[in-house]
């Protein structure tokens, strides 16, 4: 059973090299042939998934080596997997959502030339994130880590054609490579703390390590987990990503790829429990993350812009969580998994909608799409339902418990981080009940697209259909399944660890103030986008409005420090290497003998004299010689 | 006596120069091709001949084997000795690997013109660009297996004249002022390798009047057991002889400006002979001549060299990012590689060499899968610069993704060999200078800036005016590329066949220098600290 473990990766690879230097040929099952490997990677999964239940707690995790990677003096890398609780929570969410997201590709790009690219695509995405959430030691998950980075770039930047694509694409990789460095430095701490970088010994021996060195470690790793997770303030190439077609983006923010920073942050919990300064800020960026997220979210008309800003938000719950210590861990990756399931659900919905509105994504040409697309609206209904936290469904655990944590962290820290949390759940009912009544509630307010076709909405083929029932499930039943005698801490705390908070607030009285958060979130969304028309126009709006739908101005930050400091500088070193030295260089090479307006052939008399001086200089060799000799 | 396998190594393509520039100039399709398939034919001789000494090599064995050693001007100590070290016997296979691709790559790059009746020029231009690269092989080769360092210097300045007319005799501009480009060029690279080559000359005869032979090892051993000491004035300066050339030819900033004028104005075939091959000699000689000859000078000039080798990261790595001109930009991202190399050697860890030995394989190997592709694309333009193209993936698809591969393995992505020698050399330089190390890793953000951003602008967006007609990679192409692709994967996921054979000769390397690894800070963590 243990040796299934590579499988797990080996599968989808397989997939992308059959699908990617396949050729043509493939073109006509390639799509099938993507999805079927996706869901065999699922099955394997899923019999470990088994078989490791059948285990006792402490012999569940299981260690498969396969061969010396990079052996050099004291420096050991291994290709070696590891399969725990943790990993195993990923592997199913990554294979289950994964494979739901195939399925669903089917029917969303098949008038799409380059169809099986496509999925050859989907496949490394699902392998290099499998590899990443296995891999035993921090090196080997850094490949799975820039692996992850290469298939985001290759999906965001799959409409290639389009300029507004490639760029997003190059973006998504270049901000994630500023993350990657923070992963690089943390491991070359490691090697010379440690002396490894594989996980055993490393947490093992953590405690030896000094304060400093920790805490160095868990910001560099903070910094990587701020990448790939696009937490503030690595967070700009989020939005621009939904320049790849909708299936990507689901894959992205549910079940691949931004949750990789939450995952790293848990798996090295073993490093952020001694290092209290790189805790403190993981929590800062969660809190802020998940604020600035959440506004964003609310001032986007395109609507997977405003899923966008969602998602950045729940991550930033997630990262909050994680940083909170054992009391957090738990939940963070329960929060992980419910926001999975209905995160996946509502970007598959909102594929379905643009699929049936000539890919129309801004939410005031859209309205009254719930009479048209019933199964679209039900599904996406119970994804948004979940999301803001409604009583018995998934989000409604997952959240309220990570509230809850940040209020037991204690102290006035506790009381601002728990207070920021809330301030999230009311932002999001505001949010989320916006997209939904703009979508699917009020009167048309549809318009023909550029080349004049007046939208038809239809409700999407089965193949998509079922996935985003599948889904909806998920996002009704996960949170609950979960919180049942508390089945998931018990399941994962073996590997996180896991204390009972002690909130100055009680658990009803989080619920109560969640509750009433979120009845003011949806009332006042309510306010503005049920009970008036939605003007087609968006009005001018405040000041953090505008600033909001410029997502906050990070771009322009961004521009104006970082693109334009950097071409200025650039341009200024071209210049100067042009002069400098050259100059010095050609006035030595004019004293020699002639500029090179003189050479006009290839046989003049440069090499003649090159010649004349490789002789010279071999005869005052031996002169010199000679003479040593015969002073000596 | 044995058989002499590595004088054979360096004479079979000797032998292929001479004999290819005696044939007979084409009059034909056919003629033309047999004088290709001659040249080609000698350097995949030249490359079965390295297979066997790497398989005949011990890497547990003595220091240097294969030995040969003769009597060459006996009055003044001068021998021709070869043998090779680990090290060298993989820069010998890098070499005999990448000439055959090269000579595939710039298959139509040398032919003779033919006119409207369809007659042939009548001239040796073909066989002479063949013949002259088939020379640098023999060359390079003979310079990695050199152990006399007068018989090292010998062929490490001759190797210049080949290069010279490679660079000044072929090439995209022709005409005009852009041939007057070209010299200039082509005098540069002269120039800067002739001055650096005289201030060596001047060394290795200071050195001469201290030891009385050229013999590496000889040298190396009294060194050791310590009848031989060199004062350190005498060690400095001779230290920074030896190191100017190889700084120059490596490059090292702030010596590199040769570089893309060189790369810019020659094939890309030959910028890649340039870069991949040639350079390497440069960097390997520091290894070789530099550390084991002036141990105690190489760790007082470590902290300096180090800082030039970063900056030469990010200054190459910022100019590639502002070029105009394809080859240009991927000549400033080698200088920006040289860095790591250099960095990697004078770090005095075993990771960091043991790294630099395999980023000058995998640096060989991705430039040249990256520059070759890119060749391609621009001998169907017949121009390089950047602003002629855009939306080729529509058209050439394969050309675009080989493309993106080899720019993937520049920009060091796990999974191919450059990352393996990349993080080496970091790992390397941060356990001993963590801020060197640190600054160092920006080089990794900015290689994904240029070439990423050289993807985008001529792979990406509608196809431009003018690429319509871009035609996707020809069989011939395919198998230049292919085997490359194939090699950086096999060198990314399983490098230990060459660091079992490297490995061993970095440890004898750093003990003659007296460097051990510094040890992990918590110790005994697994035993796995030294």
């Amino acid at each position: 059973m243990d040796n299934l473990i590579p499988v797990l990766v080996a599968v989808p690879l397989l997939g992308a090299a059959l699908l990617l230097c396949g050729g043509r040929r493939l073109d006509r099952v390639g799509h099938l042939l993507g999805t079927l490997l996706a869901f065999a990677s699922f099955g394997v999964g899923l019999a470990l998934f088994f078989s490791m239940l059948g285990r006792a707690t402490d012999q569940r995790p299981i260690h498969d080596h396969l061969f010396t990677w990079i052996p050099v003096n004291g420096f050991q890398a291994e290709v070696g997997f590891q399969l725990d609780q943790l990993s195993m929570t990923f592997v199913l969410l990554i294979t289950g959502v994964g494979s739901l997201i195939h399925l669903y590709s089917i029917g969303y790009m098949a008038h799409d030339e380059k169809r099986r690219r496509f999925f050859g695509y989907l496949n490394l995405f699902l392998a290099a994130m499998l590899l990443l959430v296995l891999a035993d030691n921090y090196l080997l998950l850094y490949v799975g880590w820039e692996g992850v980075g290469l298939a985001s770039y290759l999906l965001i930047g799959f409409w290639q054609h389009k300029p507004s694509a490639a760029t997003a694409a190059k973006k998504a990789f270049l901000v994630n490579r500023v993350g990657d460095v923070g992963l690089s430095i943390a491991v070359m701490l490691m090697f010379t703390t440690f002396g490894t970088f594989a996980f055993t010994p490393v947490f093992a021996h953590a405690s030896q390590a000094t304060q400093a060195t920790l805490t160095g470690i868990g910001l560099m790793l903070l910094l990587a987990a701020c990448g790939k997770s696009a937490q503030v303030p690595l967070q700009s190439w989020l939005g621009d990503a939904m320049e790849g077609p909708t299936p990507v983006s689901a894959l992205i923010h549910a079940a691949t790829m931004v949750t990789a920073g939450v995952y790293l942050i848990t798996r090295s919990s073993a490093i952020f429990n001694l290092a209290p300064t790189a805790q403190l800020a993981t929590v800062v960026v969660g809190a802020v993350t998940l604020l600035f997220g959440a506004i964003i979210g609310c001032a986007k008309d395109d609507i997977k812009k405003a899923l966008a800003g969602s998602t950045m938000s729940q991550i930033g719950y997630m990262v909050l969580a994680a940083g909170l210590g054992p009391i957090g861990y738990v939940f963070a990756i329960m929060h992980l998994v419910t926001h999975g399931f209905f995160k996946a659900g509502l970007f598959l919905g909102a594929g379905s909608v643009m699929h049936g509105m000539n890919d129309e994504v801004d939410m005031r040409k859209y309205g009254g799409l719930r009479k048209y697309m019933p199964l679209t609206f039900v599904t996406f209904g119970l994804g948004y339902l979940a999301i803001i936290g409604f009583p018995g469904l998934s989000g409604f655990f997952s959240k309220d418990k990570i509230i809850e944590a940040a209020f037991a962290h204690g102290g006035t820290e506790g009381w601002i981080l728990g207070t920021c949390a809330m301030v999230g759940a009311a932002v999001t009912a505001f949010y989320m009940t916006r997209v939904m009544l703009m979508t699917f509630f009020g009167e048309r307010r549809w318009v023909d697209d550029a080349e004049g076709n007046q939208p038809h909405p239809h409700e999407s083929p089965a193949v998509m259909g079922i996935p985003m029932v599948i889904l909806a499930f998920g996002s009704v039943l996960a949170g609950g399944l979960f919180s049942i005698n508390s089945s998931f801490v018990n399941w994962l705390s073996p590997v996180t660890g896991y204390e009972e908070g002690h909130s100055p607030l009680s658990t009803t009285e989080v619920t109560t103030g969640t509750m009433v958060v979120l009845v003011l979130g949806v009332g006042v969304a309510w306010l503005m986008y049920g009970r008036r028309p939605v003007p087609a126009v968006p009005p001018l709006g405040s000041l953090l409005t505008r600033a909001a739908r410029r997502d906050l101005l990070q771009d322009d930050f961004n521009h104006v420090v970082l693109v334009s400091g950097g071409s200025h500088l650039t341009r200024f070193l071209v210049y100067l290497e042009g002069r400098g030295l050259d100059g010095l260089v050609n006035g030595i090479a004019a004293l020699v003998g002639g500029t090179s307006g003189r050479v006009r052939r290839v046989q003049n008399g440069y090499v003649r004299s090159y010649a004349l001086s490789m002789f010279g200089g071999a005869l005052v060799l031996v002169a010199t010689t000679l003479l040593m000799r015969a002073v000596a | 006596m044995s058989f002499p396998l590595l004088t054979v190594t360096t004479v079979v393509p000797a032998v292929g120069a001479i004999l290819t520039a005696a044939l007979p100039p084409a009059t034909n399709t056919r003629s033309r091709d047999r004088n290709k398939v001659v040249p080609l034919a000698f350097s995949l001789a030249t490359l079965v001949l390295a297979c066997v000494a790497i398989a005949r090599f011990q890497p547990h064995g003595a220091r240097f084997q294969l030995t040969e050693n003769h009597s060459w001007i006996s009055q003044f100590g001068i021998g021709y000795s070869v043998g090779v070290d680990g090290i060298a016997v993989v820069l010998i296979l890098l070499t005999t690997v990448l000439v055959p691709f090269v000579m595939l790559a710039s298959w139509h790059d040398a032919d003779p013109v033919v006119d409207d009746s369809g007659t042939f020029e009548r001239n040796r231009r073909t066989q002479g660009f063949f013949a002259l690269i088939l020379a640098v092989e023999a060359m390079v080769v003979l310079s990695f297996e050199a152990t006399d360092v007068f018989l090292f210097y010998v062929f490490f300045e001759a190797m210049l004249i080949p290069m010279y007319f490679l660079i000044g005799g072929f090439g995209d501009r022709t005409k005009g002022e852009d041939a007057k480009q070209r010299s200039y060029a082509a005098v540069k690279f002269l120039l800067y390798n002739l001055l650096g080559g005289l201030v060596m000359l001047a060394a290795v005869i200071g050195l001469y009047t201290k030891t009385h032979t050229f013999d590496l090892v000889s040298i190396t051993t009294s060194l050791q057991n310590g009848t031989l000491h060199f004062s350190p004035v005498v060690e400095n300066a001779l230290f920074l002889g030896f190191m100017f050339a190889f700084a120059v030819k490596a490059p090292l900033w702030p010596l590199h400006t040769w570089l893309p004028n060189a790369m810019g104005e020659a094939t890309a075939g030959v910028a890649v002979l340039i870069t991949a091959v040639v350079d390497k000699v440069g960097t390997y000689a520091m290894l070789r001549f530099c550390l084991q000859l002036f141990p105690q000078a190489s760790k007082t000039f470590a902290p300096a060299i180090l800082v030039l080798s970063v900056i030469g990261i990010i200054y190459g790595a910022l100019l590639a990012v502002g070029q105009k001109d394809i080859k240009r930009l991927v000549a400033y991202a080698s200088i920006s590689h040289f860095g790591f190399i250099i960095l990697g050697i004078f770090a005095l860890t075993s990771q960091g060499q043991s790294g630099a030995t395999l980023y000058m394989v995998n640096h060989g190997v991705s430039t040249a899968a990256w520059l070759l592709v890119a060749g391609f694309l621009m001998s169907r333009r017949g121009s390089r610069l950047i602003a002629d193209y855009g939306g080729v993936q529509k058209v050439a698809p394969v050309l675009a993704g080989t493309f993106l591969i080899g720019g993937l393995a520049i920009l060091s992505l796990p999974g191919l060999g450059p990352f393996v020698s990349e993080f080496l050399v970091l790992v390397g330089t941060f356990e001993r200078y963590p801020a060197l190390g640190i600054v160092a890793t920006a080089g990794i953000v900015l290689a994904a800036l240029y070439v990423l951003v050289l993807y985008q602008r001529t792979m990406t967006g509608p196809v431009k005016p003018g690429n319509e007609a871009v035609g996707d990679l020809k069989a011939r192409e395919l198998v230049v590329v292919a085997p490359l692709i194939a090699l950086l994967l096999v060198l990314g996921i399983y490098p230990k066949p060459i660091t079992d054979i490297v490995n061993p000769s970095v440890n004898q390397t750093l003990s003659q220098v007296g460097r051990t690894d510094p040890a992990p800070h918590v110790v005994n963590a697994i035993g796995g600290g030294q």
